[in-house]
C-alpha cells in the first residue's frame, strides 16, 4: 500500500514541479495546490497507512492509526488554503495591473 | 544573566530610535530633538558616576552570555579607556543634539530619519567601546559604519551625498571585514574572543606564525575607520553630511574608533617592531599629508576634514611610539607619548567640535562655506568669531589653550623618540621630530586660514545669499561650552589627569611597565627651555611668515597636481568604475529575473544534495517483505488521481484546469477516509469546496491559459527537473519507510494515544493534539491565517492608481 | 441573478441544517471527528451557499458583520486561554478539564481546550468569509 501511495506522491510532485516551472501564473497557483496534496499524502504515508482504527478513543479498538501526522496535516491543509487564496488574489491583481500573466514579461531587470 | 544598567545604556538608544518617528509624527509642534536630548543626557550623567571607581584603577565587568558555545558573549568591560570614550560619545552627543535642534528646521527636514540614525549610531558606538568581546565589538563596529553612511547620505537627493555615503561605506566596511578576519585569526590562536583573555595570552599570540597577518588585518580595520592614509579619502566626502553629524561622527567619536581599537589591542601586538613601524609610520605620514592638504582647501568643512585626518594621524603615531617605548623599557618616552595621545584625543574633540559648529553657523547664516566668498564677518558675528579664534588657536597649539599643552607633549615625545636605541631608531629617529615640525607648521597655517579668511578681510556681500547676522543663542551654547572646556583644560589640565587620563593610560597597558604599579600624570604648561618649546616658537614664527606669503607659494599645489582632488581618489574612482560593471555582469548570469530560473536552481540543488547524501550513506532501500494486498478500489482511486494530475499541464482551458485540480483534491479526501483519518477527510472536503468557490469567484478576473511558446530546451529541462523531483520524493519516501521497519522505530504517537484521555479529557486524539498538546502550533497557525486574510484585503482594497507598476513610469 | 424561488427555499432550509451541524462539529470535536477548523469551514460554506443563491448585497444587509473583528476576537480568545493558565502558574497554553453535573444536561465535560477551539473557530470563520467577500466585491 505504502509503495503505491509513494508512487502517487511522486506523480503529484512531478506534475506540481512542472506547473511551478511554467511561465503562466495560474498554472503556478495550481501547481502549489497539487504540491500541498502531495506533501500531505507524504506525511500521512510516513506515519504508516491503514493499521488500526481511526484515532478516536471512544471506539475502544485494539490499535489506532498514528494521530500525529493527521494533526500536522490538518494544520497544513488550513494553511495551504490561506496560501492558495493569497496566491490566487496576487495572480489576478498582477494580471490586472500589468495586463499579462507571463512571467517572462514580468521579470524584474537588474538595471531598474 | 540579567541585563545590567550598562547593557541598557547600550540598548536604550536603539530602542529609543524606534519611538522617534512617533514623536515626529504625533508632536510636530515641538522639535523632535528636544525629546532625543533626554537620553544622552541621562547616559552621560550615569557614566559620570563611574569616575570615582575607575580612577581608583578598578574596572567594571558585566557578563551576559549570548552564544557561549562559540565564545561570543555580550560582556561589558568598563575601564579607563572605555569610560573616556563613552563620556565623549554621550557628552558630545548631548551638545550636538542641542546644536542640531537649531541647525535643522523642523518643518523642512525629515527629522525622524536624522535622529533615528543618530541614536542608532550612539548605541552602536557605545557598544564598540564598552564591549569586552571582539565579536560583539565587530557587530557594533559595522553598525557605526552603517549609520555613518546613512547620515552622510541624509540629503539623499544630492549627488555628492550619495557619492560620499557610498565611498565611506565601501572603505569602512571593507576595512571592517578584514578586521573580522583578524579577529577570527586571534580566535584561532587564542581560542577566545574575550579581550582580557586574549591580552593574558600575549606570549601565545607573539609566538604564533599568524602574528603578522593578524596584526595587519586588524590594523586595516582601524586605519579605514580612523581615516589613515591612504584610506582617508572617505572623510572629506563625508562632509556632505549635516554639520552636527560632521562634528559628532566625523571628528569627535566615530573616526576615533580606530584609535580606540589600536589602543585597546596595543598590549596584544605592541611587542613587535612591525606594529611600531606600521602604526607610527602611517600615523606620521597621515599627519603630514592631512595638514599639507588642508592648506589648499577652500571649503571650511574640507579644511576641517583634512585637519581631522592629520590630527588622527598624530594620535596614531603617538600610540605607536608609546607602545614601542613601553616594550623596550624606555619609560619616559612611553609615558610622554601615551599620555599625550590620550590628552590630545580629549582636546581634539573639544576644539574640533567647536570649530565644526562654527563652520555650521557660518554656513547657516551666510549660505556658503567657501572661504573665497567669505570675509569680514567679525562685525556681524562677534561671538562666533570669539569661539572660532579660541578653537583655532588651540588647534594651532598656542598658549594658553589645551591644544598648546598636548601639542607640546607631542613634540616632546617626538624628540624623546630619537633616544630609543633599538628598532633602527638610531638612524631613522630624526624623522619623527622633523615630520612633526613640518606638519605643525601647516597646522598653524590652516588654523589661521580658518579664522582670518572667514572673519577678517573684505566683506563681500554680493557673493553671499543671505545677509549675515549672529546665530541664535541655542546654536551658540554648544560651541561655547566646548571652547569653555578648551580654556579650562588649558589652565587646569590636572582636573583630567587623575580622573580620566591616568586610568585610560593604565588600561592601554594593563600590565604596565615592569615594576610600576601606578604612575602619576602631571601636566604643566612650563617645562623650562626644552627642545619642544623652541620647536613651538619656531613653528609660530615660520607659520606666521608662511601665512602672510600664502599666495606666493600656494602654486606648489598646482605644480604637484594636488589642486583638484586628492590623488588617492583617482585610484578609488578607477576601482569603482571598473569593478561595478564587472559585478553587474557577474550578477546577471545567475540573476535572470525569471522566477522559473531561481526555482530551477533550487530544485537542481535539492536533487543533487539529497541524491549525494543518500548515496554517500547508502540510504537507498525498498521494503518489499510484508506487502499487504491492495484492495481494487484503492488501485482505481490512485490511478484516477494520477491520471487527473497528469492531465492538468496539458489543459488549455482554465475552467477545465481548475476543475481537474479540485477533482484531485476531492479524491485525496477520499483517500483520507480510507486511511482512517476522518478529521482530515472532513477538513479536506470543506477546504476543497471553499477553494473551488474561490477559484470560480476569481474566474472572471483570471487570465486565459496560453499556449506557452517556449524553446524545446526550456520545456524539456522543465520536464527532466520535474521527473527528477518526483523520483526523488518517491525514493526518499520508500527509503525512509524501509529504514523505519528495519530499525523498528517506536512512534511517538503512542504517548498521545495513551495520555489523550487522562491528561486532556478528550477522545479525538487528533483534536486533542491540535488544541492541547500542540496548542502553540495551532495558535500560530490561526495567526498566519489572519495575516494572509489581511494581506488579501490589502491586495484588493489598496489601489495605488497604477503607481505599483514599474513599467508605467 | 434571477429570483429563483425554489433555490431560495432550499437554501434557507439547507443553511440551517448546515449551521447546526457546524455547531455540533465544533462542540463534539474533542471526542469525535470535528473541532474548530472543521466547524468553521462548515459555517463558512453555509454562508458561501447563501452568497451564491442570493446576491451579495442582500446577505450583507442580513449579516452585518465586519470580519476583521472576528479575526482579532478569535485570536484574543485563543491567546487569552493560554495566558490565563500562566496566571495560575502553569506554562503557556496548559489546558484543564473537569466534569460537572448541570441541570437538564446531566454529566457534562468542561474543558478550557473548548474555549481555545472556539477561538480557532472564530478566526477561521472570519478569515474565510473575509477572503470570499472581499474577492466577490472586487468587481471593478
Amino acid at each position: 500500500m505504502e509503495i503505491l501511495i509513494a508512487l502517487l506522491i511522486g506523480v503529484l510532485f512531478s506534475v506540481a514541479t512542472y506547473l511551478l516551472l511554467t511561465k503562466s501564473l495560474l498554472r503556478i497557483v495550481l501547481g502549489t495546490v497539487l504540491l500541498s496534496h502531495g506533501a500531505h499524502l507524504l506525511i500521512l504515508t510516513m506515519g504508516g497507512l491503514g493499521q488500526g482504527a481511526a484515532p478516536l478513543l471512544g471506539q475502544e479498538a485494539g490499535s489506532y492509526t498514528d494521530p500525529l501526522p493527521q494533526a500536522l496535516i490538518l494544520t497544513a491543509i488550513v494553511i495551504s488554503f490561506g496560501m492558495t487564496a493569497l496566491l490566487l488574489v496576487l495572480t489576478y491583481r498582477t494580471y490586472k495591473a500589468h495586463q499579462t500573466d507571463d512571467l517572462d514579461q514580468l521579470r524584474g531587470r537588474l538595471d531598474e | 544573566m540579567l541585563l545590567s544598567l550598562l547593557h541598557i545604556a547600550i540598548i536604550a538608544p536603539f530602542l529609543f530610535a524606534l519611538v522617534i518617528p512617533f514623536f515626529y509624527k504625533k508632536i510636530p509642534s515641538i522639535h523632535t530633538g528636544w525629546f532625543v536630548l533626554i537620553l544622552p543626557t541621562v547616559i552621560f550623567i550615569y557614566l559620570l558616576t563611574f569616575i570615582p571607581t575607575i580612577s581608583r584603577g578598578e574596572t567594571v565587568t558585566q557578563l551576559l552570555p549570548w552564544v557561549p558555545s562559540l565564545g561570543i558573549n555580550f560582556d561589558i568591560h568598563l575601564d579607563g579607556l572605555a569610560l573616556l570614550f563613552s563620556l565623549l560619545i554621550s557628552g558630545i552627543g548631548v551638545l550636538v543634539i542641542l546644536y542640531s535642534i537649531y541647525y535643522l528646521d523642523k518643518n523642512k527636514e525629515s527629522l525622524h530619519n536624522f535622529y533615528f540614525y543618530l541614536m542608532m549610531f550612539m548605541g552602536a558606538m557605545l557598544g564598540v567601546v564598552l564591549s569586552g568581546n571582539l565579536m560583539v565589538l565587530y557587530v557594533f563596529w559595522e553598525l557605526t559604519s552603517l549609520s555613518s553612511a546613512l547620515l552622510i547620505g541624509y540629503w539623499y537627493d544630492r549627488e555628492k551625498s550619495r557619492y560620499g555615503s557610498l565611498k565611506s561605506m565601501l572603505v569602512t566596511v571593507s576595512g571592517g571585514f578584514s578586521m573580522l578576519a583578524g579577529f577570527s585569526l586571534l580566535y584561532v590562536i587564542t581560542g577566545t574572543f574575550t579581550i582580557t583573555e586574549i591580552i593574558a595570552q600575549v606570549d601565545t599570540v607573539a609566538a604564533s606564525g599568524l602574528f603578522i597577518p593578524t596584526m595587519i588585518l586588524v590594523l586595516l580595520g582601524a586605519f579605514t575607520k580612523s581615516a589613515q592614509f591612504p584610506f582617508h579619502i572617505w572623510l572629506p566626502d563625508a562632509m556632505e553630511a549635516p554639520t552636527p553629524v560632521s562634528a559628532y561622527l566625523h571628528s569627535a567619536t566615530m573616526v576615533k574608533a580606530g584609535i580606540y581599537l589600536v589602543a585597546r589591542l596595543s598590549p596584544v601586538f605592541s611587542g613587535s617592531s612591525e606594529w611600531f613601524w606600521i602604526v607610527s609610520g602611517f600615523g606620521l605620514f597621515t599627519l603630514l599629508w592631512g595638514s599639507f592638504n588642508a592648506v589648499r582647501q577652500t571649503d571650511l568643512k574640507s579644511i576641517l576634514a583634512y585637519s581631522t585626518i592629520s590630527q588622527l594621524g598624530m594620535i596614531m603615531s603617538m600610540l605607536g611610539l608609546g607602545s614601542a617605548a613601553a616594550f623596550y623599557g624606555y619609560e619616559a618616552g612611553y609615558t610622554a607619548a601615551t599620555v599625550a595621545a590620550v590628552f590630545h584625543l580629549i582636546n581634539h574633540s573639544t576644539f574640533k567640535g567647536s570649530l565644526f559648529m562654527v563652520a555650521g553657523i557660518v554656513d547657516h547664516e551666510t549660505g556658503t562655506r567657501d572661504i573665497r566668498k567669505l570675509g569680514g564677518l567679525m562685525t556681524f558675528m562677534p561671538i562666533t568669531f570669539t569661539i572660532s579664534i579660541i578653537g583655532a588657536f588651540s588647534m594651532a597649539g598656542i598658549y594658553p589653550f589645551n591644544g598648546f599643552l598636548s601639542k607640546e607633549m607631542f613634540l616632546e615625545s617626538m624628540v624623546e623618540a630619537t633616544h630609543i636605541t633599538s628598532l633602527n631608531m638610531a638612524s631613522l629617529g630624526f624623522i619623527f621630530p622633523l615630520v612633526a615640525w613640518i606638519a605643525s607648521v601647516f597646522t598653524f597655517i590652516y588654523s589661521m586660514i580658518l579664522v582670518f579668511k572667514t572673519f577678517t578681510g573684505n566683506y563681500q556681500p554680493e557673493k553671499l545669499d543671505k545677509k549675515p547676522h549672529e546665530a541664535p543663542i541655542g546654536m551658540l551654547i554648544p560651541p561655547i561650552i566646548l571652547v569653555g572646556l578648551v580654556v579650562i583644560f588649558g589652565f587646569f589640565p590636572n582636573i583630567l589627569a587623575h580622573s580620566i587620563i591616568e586610568p585610560a593610560v593604565q588600561s592601554i597597558y594593563p600590565y604596565g611597565l615592569t615594576g610600576v604599579e601606578h604612575f602619576d600624570v602631571h601636566i604643566s604648561p612650563w617645562h623650562g627651555f626644552t627642545p619642544a618649546l623652541f620647536m613651538t616658537v619656531s613653528i609660530v614664527a615660520v607659520g606666521v611668515l608662511m601665512y602672510l606669503t600664502l599666495t606666493k607659494w600656494q602654486k606648489i599645489y598646482t605644480f604637484l597636481r594636488l589642486h583638484q582632488k586628492d590623488p588617492v581618489n583617482y585610484i578609488y574612482d578607477g576601482i569603482v568604475k571598473r569593478v561595478v560593471p564587472v559585478a553587474k555582469r557577474v550578477t546577471k548570469v545567475p540573476e535572470t529575473g525569471l522566477l522559473r530560473d531561481y526555482l530551477a536552481y533550487m530544485y537542481i540543488f535539492l536533487i543533487v544534495a539529497v541524491v549525494f547524501t543518500l548515496y554517500h550513506f547508502g540510504g537507498f532501500a525498498i521494503e518489499t517483505a510484508n506487502v499487504a494486498e491492495i484492495p481494487i478500489y484503492v488501485w482505481v482511486i490512485v490511478a484516477v488521481i494520477a491520471a487527473a494530475a497528469l492531465l492538468i499541464p496539458f489543459l488549455k482551458n482554465r475552467v477545465t484546469a481548475i476543475i481537474a485540480t479540485s477533482f484531485v483534491g476531492f479524491l485525496v479526501a477520499l483517500l483520507f477516509v480510507m486511511f482512517r483519518a476522518p478529521d482530515l477527510a472532513l477538513t479536506q472536503l470543506l477546504v476543497e469546496t471553499v477553494t473551488t468557490a474561490l477559484f470560480l469567484l476569481c474566474f472572471y478576473h483570471l487570465p486565459e491559459l496560453r499556449n506557452e511558446k517556449s524553446k524545446p530546451t526550456f520545456k524539456w529541462t522543465n520536464v527532466i527537473i520535474s521527473i527528477g523531483v518526483g523520483v526523488l520524493v518517491t525514493t526518499m519516501a520508500l527509503s525512509s519507510l524501509a529504514l523505519k521497519s528495519k530499525k523498528g522505530f517506536e512512534s511517538i504517537a503512542n504517548y498521545f494515544l495513551e495520555n489523550a484521555h487522562d491528561f486532556a479529557g478528550g477522545d479525538n486524539v487528533v483534536n486533542v493534539i491540535l488544541v492541547d498538546f500542540r496548542g502553540m502550533d495551532t495558535m500560530f497557525e490561526i495567526l498566519v491565517l489572519g495575516i494572509a486574510a489581511l494581506g488579501i484585503v490589502a491586495l484588493i482594497k489598496l489601489k495605488l492608481n497604477g503607481k505599483e507598476d514599474i513599467n508605467e513610469k | 441573478m434571477k429570483n429563483n424561488v425554489s433555490l431560495h427555499t432550499m437554501t434557507r432550509i439547507a443553511v440551517f441544517i448546515i449551521l447546526s451541524f457546524a455547531i455540533y462539529l465544533l462542540l463534539a470535536g474533542h471526542n469525535n471527528p470535528g473541532g474548530g477548523f472543521i466547524g468553521a469551514l462548515m459555517t463558512a460554506s453555509a454562508v458561501v451557499l447563501l452568497y451564491i443563491s442570493f446576491d451579495l448585497k442582500t446577505i450583507k444587509n442580513v449579516l452585518e458583520f465586519y470580519f476583521p473583528y472576528f479575526i482579532g476576537t478569535g485570536l484574543i480568545i485563543a491567546i487569552g486561554t493560554g495566558i490565563s493558565s500562566m496566571i495560575f502558574g502553569y506554562p503557556f497554553l496548559t489546558q484543564f478539564f473537569t466534569h460537572a453535573h448541570l441541570p437538564i444536561l446531566g454529566d457534562v465535560e468542561l474543558t478550557t481546550a473548548l474555549v481555545f477551539d472556539i477561538g480557532v473557530y472564530i478566526v477561521v470563520v472570519g478569515v474565510t468569509l473575509l477572503i470570499i467577500t472581499t474577492i466577490a466585491e472586487d468587481d471593478v
